[in-house]
């Protein structure tokens, strides 16, 4: 069974007359899997995202998440987005934490176990490159750094979806690369599904396992393809013919989904 | 929050110079004495008599000719903010609390506030002086309506300012409304609560001054009035230069309480 179904599912902004974001969805997102959503701006990949984490709930089709139908926030999630929204007045470690407060089945347990949490964060905050980092503020860290630990945040309770909405799309190319190769460790390390919405074709060639197209609003997926390049996989492969050709694909693809809207 | 101060900062301060005088820091001390002596020569070639504007000399006279009916009602006006302003603290962040909670309630009772807002205070000490009687409830009361505003508007909007991706993040997880207030909204609106406060400790002393003036036997509003109503102008003018320095003094206080609760505001951009 599929970690996340969505079958059919439309969704629309205000209203019965408003905005039809995603019309006939469909997507399957095996256990463990990385999938990259790309396509035009506009397709809807970030209602995708609501969707799949249980904020939005569709008007029409269904939406499965680890054998549940989605019909209010589900808390197997984490998420990241391209803003680090990191509270300034926690430090690092207390915002990495932040979720554990939250969810149902660690906030009670927290404060007795509070030195298992925070030897939890520090292996994560170790993992990204941030190792002592924690008791730094936000503003003192860089904005690739706020970015790591942002992945921390959203790794810390062990979801079992970690949603990640355009997270490098404000970085430079340096950063993005490293923490490319964050993402890929992570996902090779930790038995976690991971839902990637990027603008940047190399980025979701270089990190999925399957990278869905969609179409320009209202958004449905147009093509999903295998990424046939073995794991682990070295920047190096940005470099070869068979993945340009891939990356090339795809920006075709994405060029006709643009002059068809 | 508590181990703020303990943050060393990154980059190595300069080395200054021994023995140079730090202009910055002398400027209040030297702008104000510039304008005291300017004052004083102004009024002493010009002639102005003592009764229409007196100078600065004059009026440090009248203050320790006067010393102890300024001391008394100094302290009474004083009080008399201070407690209003209080008040208004407590209120301001119930209500802006309340009033950011929810959409609904912000727009429900928004243009009431601001109408309320727009009413001159000053047209309200009557209606006080017939509910409360003349004297130093009035003076709160005016005081407390004056100055609550600010602290209600500026306490809201930092609630209704939470960005929403922040707000997605934690509601994924299954946060309630509570939590997310309690997480993040109340946080996020301290340093917009305590900016305010700057603001409604200078209002809360035009509150108290106002109804003094009009309905009290005491404090400095009165003091001035009855000096003025004796040709004393000296007196009056010293009632101002204390109204002054008790304003400063509490705008400092103020923006020291500011910078030490939310010293993390100014070192970050609150949108980054």
């Amino acid at each position: 069974m599929a970690l996340v179904t969505i079958d059919n599912v439309d969704m629309r902004y205000g209203g019965p007359t408003g905005t039809l974001a995603v019309s006939g969805l469909n997507l399957r997102i095996e256990r463990g899997e990385f999938v990259a959503v790309v396509g035009p701006s506009g397709c809807g990949k970030s209602t995708l995202m609501k969707l799949t984490t249980g904020l939005h709930i569709p008007q029409a089709g269904t939406v499965i998440v680890a054998d549940q139908e989605v019909t209010k926030p589900v808390s197997i999630v984490g998420m990241a987005f391209q803003n680090p929204t990191m509270l300034p007045w926690r430090t690092t470690l207390e915002n990495i934490l932040l979720p554990l407060e939250i969810v149902e089945r660690h906030r009670h347990r927290l404060r007795a176990h509070k030195a298992e949490y925070v030897a939890k964060a520090e292996a994560l905050l170790e993992t990204v490159g941030l190792k002592g980092f924690g008791d730094k503020f936000p503003w003192q860290l860089s904005g690739g750094m706020q970015q790591r630990a942002n992945l921390c945040r959203a790794l810390i309770h062990e979801p079992e979806l970690l949603m990640l909405d355009e997270p490098f799309g404000a970085l430079d190319a340096f950063t993005r690369e490293e923490l490319w190769c964050v993402i890929r460790d992570l996902h090779a390390s930790q038995d976690v599904t991971i839902v990637l919405v990027t603008h940047d074709l190399r980025e979701s060639v270089f990190l999925a396992d399957k990278v869905v197209v969609m179409s320009a609003r209202p958004g449905r997926v147009i093509s999903e393809h295998m990424v046939p390049f073995e794991r682990p996989r070295q920047l190096e492969i940005l470099y070869e013919p068979a993945f340009n050709d891939m990356v090339q694909r795809l920006h075709g693809e994405i060029a006709t989904a643009r002059a068809a809207a | 929050m508590s181990n703020i101060e303990t943050v060393t900062p990154q980059v190595a301060l300069p080395q200054r110079e021994p023995f140079r005088i730090n202009w910055i820091r002398l400027a209040p001390l030297l702008y104000t004495i510039g304008l005291f002596v300017i004052w004083e020569i102004g009024v002493r070639i010009s002639g102005l008599p003592h009764t229409i504007l007196p100078t600065p000399s004059r009026i440090f006279e009248a203050i320790v000719q006067y010393w102890s009916p300024i001391w008394k009602n100094s302290l009474q006006t004083l009080y008399t903010t201070v407690l209003g302003f209080i008040i208004a603290v407590v209120a301001g962040l119930g209500i802006g609390l309340f009033i950011g909670w929810s959409k609904t309630i912000y727009a429900g009772l928004y243009p009431i506030m601001i109408g309320f807002n727009a009413i001159p205070k000053v047209a309200l000490v009557p209606i006080l002086v017939i509910w409360f009687g003349i004297g130093t409830v009035p003076a709160v009361l005016t005081a407390f309506l004056i100055s609550f505003f600010p602290i209600v508007v500026n306490v809201a909007t930092g609630l209704a300012t939470i960005e929403p991706e922040t707000e997605d993040v934690l509601r994924a997880l299954g946060a309630k409304k509570l939590d997310i207030m309690l997480k993040v909204g109340i946080p996020r609106s301290m340093p917009y609560f305590f900016g305010s406060l700057k603001v409604a400790i200078t209002l809360a002393f035009v509150g108290s001054v106002v109804s003094e003036t009009v309905a009290s036997n005491n404090g400095l509003g009165n003091m001035m009035a009855s000096a003025q109503s004796n040709f004393n102008v000296p007196l009056v003018f010293a009632g101002l230069l204390m109204l002054a320095v008790e304003g400063i003094a509490m705008y400092a206080l103020m923006a020291w309480l500011e910078k030490r609760m939310t010293g993390w505001a100014h070192r970050s951009t609150m949108s980054n």
